[in-house]
């Protein structure tokens, strides 16, 4: 939040960094070389629920409210096209299905290089996010694009396996060339209270991960309050999250304008907090260009324009790719073209 | 590359503003009587925007003289017939809502979203709820068979010119009262739109009579011995004039005053959304709010975090072009009102407290002032005691609930109050402690057709909005 905000949480400032951690083989215990001010916090399940808790709270309807405020801020002509330029580049275009193959894969690796084959001047995509057997090819489709190659991993979505299976899910996907690792929470844990737990085992992932990039995924619609979703995020940075994210797209509820822009509170406080700034990655429901500008305009109201570049935002989205493209068009030519004039892939 | 919006300006051309007005008197419109007329500005840009009569004795009387006459038959038409026309007015507003959002903005600076999603729901929702009730008077717990008061005088202020006409028009029409309304000198052209809606609508003439004019209007007007009732929303100072007036007579009054609200904030809070509150309470509207949020009391222990976290929020507050769909922040209503807000706001420079504001441009013409807050005031500064109807925020922090009731209710006013903490306790503690017609919990400037609204002390006295509302234009 501010400087002062940053005094609340002055014992974190010293925390170390990812780049600090030992790259010692899943260890449950904090690092050994971090200071002892985060060793408070994070020593017990005690510690850590009170400093979860200590969080101030969040008021559903304020929040919805702002959410729903911000919403309306009218985005024309040449924001216009900024702001679909930004939004192609910010996409981590997904297919995380059972039918998913090799040949579909390609498909849409092709399809985020070059997003529109009538328009070259189109971005390409942020990543590709594809289940990690499916790594392999996506690496090899990409080869050369700067578009990186994301994957899901521990037991994706339900999370529910042994820590060891997680833990060789992540491994695999990461030797097999994945560029950025989107994680789930254990939620059965987090929902029983045992945040030690989740926290050790995003600290093990983490380490699995080596130099990927660990996105966190805390399933906003099972956590199912805004107090719960604001005690998760902490606790995704604090255990060394590159990115927190809202969902797996797989559930009732995922990514909306209020669970975001709350989770676009908490990485500016963090890093008001502790230096280290965090990205965010609303996934799932997101399918038209008009929500995908809202989004933008929470990112730059809240978290600040910091946040603006798919360094530190990203839409997980699969369909929500060609209505931008066709918003594009129509910016381009003044007219509308329709489905048949973007590809399906 | 930044996320610049380029401007998003709402048309213009939706509203047809003539370049002259008459008064609105027995349903036709016509020159005052002496044809003195004055020009309405849009204080966004100083444009004139339209001549409007000014309306004299003479107008006043003959208004009076309608309404009068007009009373004698709507008062003897049933509950269900007088709902029927407050019902066609409703969803006139409604399907007119966009051109009056338009013309509101023009005339007052408020921004299009507020006139938009504020204002304009809100007047719709008055005519619907009070139409509801015309032909549900015996049951609404003032008798058997209450009965209207007979000519009501209603004076009305410019900072939401059409809500304030609804929370005045509705009730009185309702319980089936004629009225004689004087909108404010600087915002007259909605109400002189909502005189053609009544047209429209078939409202019979004289039920409802519209005179523009400047205080004077309004003094003769309150004055006058043909009505039997005034309802007045304004400043206090021209309030007490109206009391003594009326002092002595048969007329029924209400009045609904300034204010100088606290919002207080606990260090329990849910903080972001608190500081959103405060935000919504003291620069929504300009300012120009009588229940504004003016006084923030803060507890101490979170003080530096909640107002770091608020000058962040106020930074990214967009001033500008009414008409424009992203601003937050619009005109001041009048140059005269300016003056006013730049001599308090100097006087707290001047007593030590320190001030703050936003960088932000400002555009050239118009009357422009920047969203700004005072720290280090305390009770014996006189922004922290006065009135000043504008985006100026006193900051004042507190140390224990009991301290901040005692902070909270030292104040000749008693409108409105807000309370932010996680602990429903302490906040129903607090809410049987402040004196104030309104108090909020966790939120700060909602309005709803069903809530009585109105204030203690020098805030006023009566009751509008939801069945209280109803009392105070009937004979119980």
């Amino acid at each position: 939040m501010t400087c002062h905000y940053a005094r609340r949480y002055a014992r974190l400032v010293t925390m170390s960094l990812k780049a600090d951690a030992p790259k010692a083989p899943t260890p449950p215990t904090p690092p050994e070389d971090s200071p002892s001010a985060l060793a408070d916090v994070t020593a017990s399940d005690a510690s850590l629920r009170r400093f979860l808790h200590g969080l101030p709270g969040v008021d559903a309807v304020g929040l919805e409210a702002r959410a729903a405020s911000l919403g309306t801020r009218s985005i024309k002509t040449t924001a216009k096209a900024y702001a679909l330029d930004l939004a192609i580049s910010m996409i981590d275009l997904t297919t995380l299905e059972g039918a998913d193959t090799p040949g579909k894969v390609r498909a849409l690796c092709a399809k985020g290089r070059n997003p529109d084959p009538t328009d070259r001047s189109t971005p390409p995509v942020a990543a590709i996010c594809v289940y990690s057997d499916l790594v392999a090819t996506a690496r090899e489709a990409l080869a050369g694009s700067g578009v990186a190659v994301a994957s899901v991993a521990t037991a994706f979505p339900a999370g529910r396996a042994a820590r060891s299976v997680k833990l060789a899910d992540t491994a695999e996907a990461v030797a097999a060339g994945a560029d950025e690792v989107d994680m789930v929470i254990d939620r059965g844990a987090f929902l029983a209270g045992r945040y030690l737990s989740v926290f050790e085992e995003i600290v093990a992932v983490r380490e699995a991960c080596g130099d990927a990039h660990l996105k966190v995924i805390l399933e906003n619609g099972e956590l199912a309050t805004y107090d719960n979703i604001r005690r998760a995020s902490w606790l995704a940075m604090l255990a060394g999250a590159d990115f927190i994210k809202t969902s797996t797209g797989k559930v009732g509820v995922n990514a909306t304008p209020a669970n975001t822009l709350l989770m676009l509170q908490a990485v500016r406080d963090f890093r008001a907090a502790t230096g280290r700034q965090i990205g965010v990655k609303p996934a799932g429901g997101i399918r038209t260009a008009k929500d995908a500008v809202k989004f933008l305009v929470l990112v730059n109201e809240t978290a600040g324009p910091d946040w603006l570049s798919p360094t530190w935002f990203r839409f997980g989205a699969s369909s929500l790719l060609n209505d931008l493209l066709m918003q594009r068009q129509k910016l381009g030519t003044g007219r509308y073209s329709g489905p048949d004039y973007v590809t399906v892939d | 590359m930044t996320f610049d919006y380029a401007p998003a300006p709402e048309s213009r051309a939706i509203v047809d503003i003539p370049a002259s007005h008459g008064l609105f008197v027995d349903g036709r419109f016509r020159p005052a009587a002496d044809e003195a007329v004055f020009k309405t500005v849009s204080p966004a840009t100083e444009e004139v925007l339209s001549e409007v009569a000014n309306a004299g004795d003479d107008d006043v009387d003959a208004a009076v003289r309608s309404a009068r006459k007009a009373f004698e038959s709507w008062s003897a038409l049933p509950g269900s017939e007088r709902a029927k026309y407050l019902f066609r007015i409703a969803r006139l507003v409604q399907e007119r809502a966009r051109e009056l959002a338009v013309l509101e903005s023009l005339d007052n600076g408020k921004p299009i979203r507020e006139s938009r999603d504020a204002d304009l729901p809100l007047v719709a929702a008055h005519f619907f709820y009070y139409a509801g009730w015309a032909d549900k008077l015996e049951h609404a717990g003032f008798g058997p068979a209450p009965r209207p008061l007979g000519v009501a005088g209603g004076v009305i202020p410019w900072n939401f010119p059409l809500l304030m006409l609804a929370w005045k028009v509705a009730p009185a029409l309702a319980t089936g009262n004629t009225m004689v309304l004087k909108p404010a000198e600087t915002t007259p052209l909605t109400a002189l739109a909502f005189a053609r809606i009544c047209q429209q609508a078939g409202l019979p003439p004289g039920v409802l009579n519209i005179l523009t004019g400047d205080g004077a209007t309004g003094a003769a007007l309150v004055a006058h011995p043909g009505i039997d009732k005034v309802a007045f929303t304004g400043s206090t100072e021209v309030g007490k004039a109206i009391a003594r007036t009326v002092a002595g007579t048969h007329k029924r009054l209400t009045l609904e005053l300034g204010g100088k609200a606290a919002h207080i904030v606990f260090e329990d809070a849910a903080l972001d959304q608190a500081v959103e509150g405060i935000v919504q309470g003291i620069f929504f509207n300009q300012g120009h709010v009588c229940c504004a949020g003016s006084r923030l009391l803060v507890q101490e222990s979170v003080a530096d975090e909640v107002l770091a976290a608020l000058k962040a929020r106020m930074s990214t507050l967009r001033v500008g072009d009414p008409l424009d769909k992203n601003t937050d922040v619009g005109a001041i209503n009048s140059a005269e009102q300016l003056a006013r807000i730049r001599e308090l706001t100097e006087a707290g420079e001047a007593e030590g407290a320190e001030r703050w504001a936003p960088e932000c441009e400002l555009p050239s013409t118009g009357y422009w002032f920047r969203p700004t807050l005072f720290t280090g005031v305390t009770q014996a500064h006189r922004i922290a005691q006065e009135e000043i109807f504008g985006p100026v925020l006193s900051v004042l922090t507190f140390r224990t609930p009991q301290e901040a009731v005692e902070k909270a209710n030292n104040t000749p006013y008693g409108l409105s109050a807000g309370i932010w903490t996680e602990k429903g306790s302490r906040s129903l503690w607090m809410a049987n402690r402040l004196r104030a017609g309104v108090i909020w919990s966790n939120t700060f400037n909602k309005f709803d057709a069903t809530s009585p609204f109105g204030g203690y002390q020098e805030s006023g006295y009566g009751r509008e909005g939801g069945r209280h509302g109803l009392g105070v234009y009937l004979d119980v």
